[in-house]
């Protein structure tokens, strides 16, 4: 049989960089799980509503892109204090299942309310990088990919930095490892649960800019909080290192997917459900992931 | 799951077993039953003798109300009893659908034995599904359920030789050569399995496997203390649970004509989770009250955003929106304000009516 290697070395590239920025999304997803408990449904919906501010701003009020990208910051981070009090605090201590539900219906509305402000259509960025485009071992990268391929690290070595050092992310770390503790040794758990829906939502917003850079923006980018599942259940829920590994491996492997769909299964849509395969042989043979904790209980 | 297991309200007792374990806990309650159940079987007669008071189009919408209705039940055996969360009931309702034409088209079973052997086949799924999900709970089991949700998806989109590949014709039944087409005797049969299904829940949730199932729910570590076989219920309770899908699926298919691949998506299985939160979680009649309001409020929506966009023209775009927005905020806000369900709002209201002036 003959396969297309250099096809599967660019798809594997693909993979890495979209893992990436998965990895980052799942991030933000474990972020807010770890410290408040909750299990975000409506991430994706973070992640293009970031992605529209920013386009709004370029397209409708003619900024710059980097005060347009600023402003959507800025926006996201309020936005995510204001859906932290407005619906989540009310439903503290409430069973999982409402919690879930809160957050679906939330992006039900999310998504009907956007596709009313900013259309039904994909729109595109103002190309920033005038098509450049960088070599790499014979490998053709965007500058797009590349920029992305950056901000994730940059936005993981802050995380590193603002949990390892910081005074907030350390009373965060303390309210995630046990709250009655942390609330008894003076940390606002209701300050710490805000904030981390604020970065969580920032985050998500740095990461649809970026995907909005290279593919435009539409709805359906926030298939990526669908994406985030398979891969924060290979890293384990509560591990940020695993939720970027995992991001990666998902990336790879829908990448992979699709290559041995393509060149040899020929069945179609492999891309699309091979990562939840995967999701379900994991939760079997290892349902705390890679870098969970595993929950023991005791009576 | 629910940190109040029977929520009830104040002045509200039961002071004998028997009493607690009774259906209706009073006789009014009983007749009313009986009274609004035959109302439902008269509304095809009314329809017949004076369509200006029931028109067809109402016929079809309580058609439609039956059928979730069931699915509701399933899914509220489910999260409600078990406490076990699916986020992939759509697919289950669909499989039914699925099934109960492929039985009718290849087979040629006649359609109001399909009907009920489609809900036996996606039991069976269920019970497939069931087993690995039976080791994990809450949020995991969520998410496993969800994957279930898009295999099965993919799943339709594939088997051509079930489904063709975009979907399959359904006919309407046929009972002693009289042909059911006409929705009002289409009606009668959605009816009898609507009955058929509150009736054996009801009395599902009050036997020993019932009892066993709202064990697990509240405190299984204590459950399985008190010999009750967690992965038998929690399997059991998803075979239930994809009966009644299957079963509203395949009424659903034949109620439509047509099974679309493209019907059955995580949309769907949201609706039908809003459907038991908003109508009240482990509550039989809630599953109806629920379905009911589900399938009401985008028309609703619909005319009170037109209504709304002739007085401001700039709505008028935003119609669609409204409608679906409407949904998403229904589930937060009856979480936020009224976490147990419209059937607690009903208890409450006939709680202060019976107790008047002492009614806290």
């Amino acid at each position: 049989m003959d396969l297309n290697w250099n096809l599967l070395l660019q798809l594997l590239l693909n993979g890495v960089i979209v893992g990436m920025l998965y990895g980052v999304v799942a991030m933000c997803f474990v972020l807010i799980y770890k410290s408040t408990q909750v299990v975000n449904f409506a991430q994706g919906e973070f992640v293009v509503l970031g992605a529209w501010v920013c386009w709004s701003m370029i397209a409708w009020m003619e900024l710059h892109f980097i005060p347009a990208f600023l402003f959507a910051l800025v926006f996201m981070t309020l936005y995510g204090v204001i859906v932290q009090v407005v619906v989540l605090r009310p439903l503290v201590g409430e069973p999982i299942i409402s919690v879930i539900m809160a957050t679906i219906g939330l992006s039900i509305f999310m998504q009907a309310l956007m596709n009313w402000v900013f259309g039904n259509n994909a729109e595109s960025f103002p190309d920033i990088f005038g098509g450049w485009k960088i070599e790499i071992g014979g490998l053709q990268v965007e500058a797009g990919y590349l920029l992305s391929f950056v901000l994730s690290i940059v936005v993981m070595l802050a995380f590193f930095w603002f949990f390892k050092y910081s005074r907030w992310g350390l009373a965060m770390r303390a309210t995630a490892f046990n709250q009655q503790v942390a609330a008894s040794l003076g940390i606002s758990t209701r300050q710490v649960f805000a904030m981390a829906w604020a970065i969580s939502a920032l985050v998500s917003a740095i990461a649809g800019i970026v995907l909005g850079l290279v593919n435009g923006v539409s709805t359906g980018l926030a298939f990526i909080g669908i994406k985030v599942f398979p891969a924060v259940i290979v890293g384990g829920l509560d591990s940020i290192v695993g939720a970027i590994l995992g991001g990666v491996i998902i990336g790879v492997l829908e990448n992979g997917a699709e290559f041995v769909d393509g060149q040899i299964l020929k069945v179609g849509n492999m891309y699309k459900v091979a990562p939840f395969y995967v999701l379900i042989l994991i939760l079997m043979i290892k349902p705390y992931g890679l870098f969970g904790t595993k929950d023991i209980e005791r009576v | 799951m629910s940190h109040v297991p029977y929520p009830r309200p104040c002045g509200d007792f039961r002071t004998t077993y028997a009493e607690d374990a009774s259906l209706y806990k009073t006789r009014p309650a009983f007749r009313a039953a009986v009274a609004i159940t035959l109302l439902a079987a008269l509304m095809p007669i009314i329809s017949w003798t004076m369509p200006a008071v029931v028109s067809t189009a109402m016929i079809s919408n309580l058609i439609q109300i039956g059928i979730l209705a069931i699915a509701a039940l399933g899914l509220n055996v489910l999260v409600g009893f078990t406490g076990q969360i699916s986020l992939g009931h759509a697919a289950f309702f669909g499989f039914g659908a699925f099934s109960s034409a492929y039985l009718v088209n290849n087979f040629s079973v006649p359609v109001l034995l399909a009907i009920p052997a489609a809900g036996i086949v996606t039991a069976l799924v269920g019970f497939l599904f069931g087993l690995p999900a039976a080791r994990l709970k809450g949020l995991y089991l969520a998410i496993a359920t969800l994957a279930a949700q898009f295999i099965l998806e993919d799943f339709f989109a594939r088997a051509t030789w079930f489904t063709e590949g975009y979907g399959v014709t359904a006919d309407r039944p046929v009972l002693a050569g009289l042909s059911l087409a006409d929705d009002r005797w289409f009606y009668y049969v959605v009816l009898f399995w609507v009955i058929i299904s509150f009736i054996g829940v009801s009395n599902l949730r009050r036997s020993r496997d019932g009892r066993a199932f709202v064990a697990v729910r509240d405190h299984y570590l204590s459950a399985e203390i008190m010999g009750i076989n967690l992965t038998k219920y929690r399997v059991l309770s998803f075979g239930v649970s994809s009966f009644f899908a299957g079963l509203a699926g395949a009424l659903y298919g034949h109620f439509l004509g047509f099974v679309s691949v493209e019907a059955f998506t995580i949309l769907l299985s949201i609706q039908f989770l809003a459907m038991i939160i908003i109508g009240g979680l482990g509550s039989v009649t809630g599953s109806l009250l629920g379905a009911a309001f589900i399938f009401m409020l985008p028309p609703t929506m619909q005319s009170f955003a037109s209504s709304l966009a002739e007085i401001f023209p700039a709505m008028q775009q935003g119609v669609a929106y409204v409608k679906e927005m409407a949904i998403g905020l229904a589930i937060i806000l009856f979480l936020i304000l009224e976490p147990e369900g419209l059937i607690h709002l009903w208890r409450r209201i006939r709680a202060s009516w019976k107790l008047f002036p002492f009614s806290h």
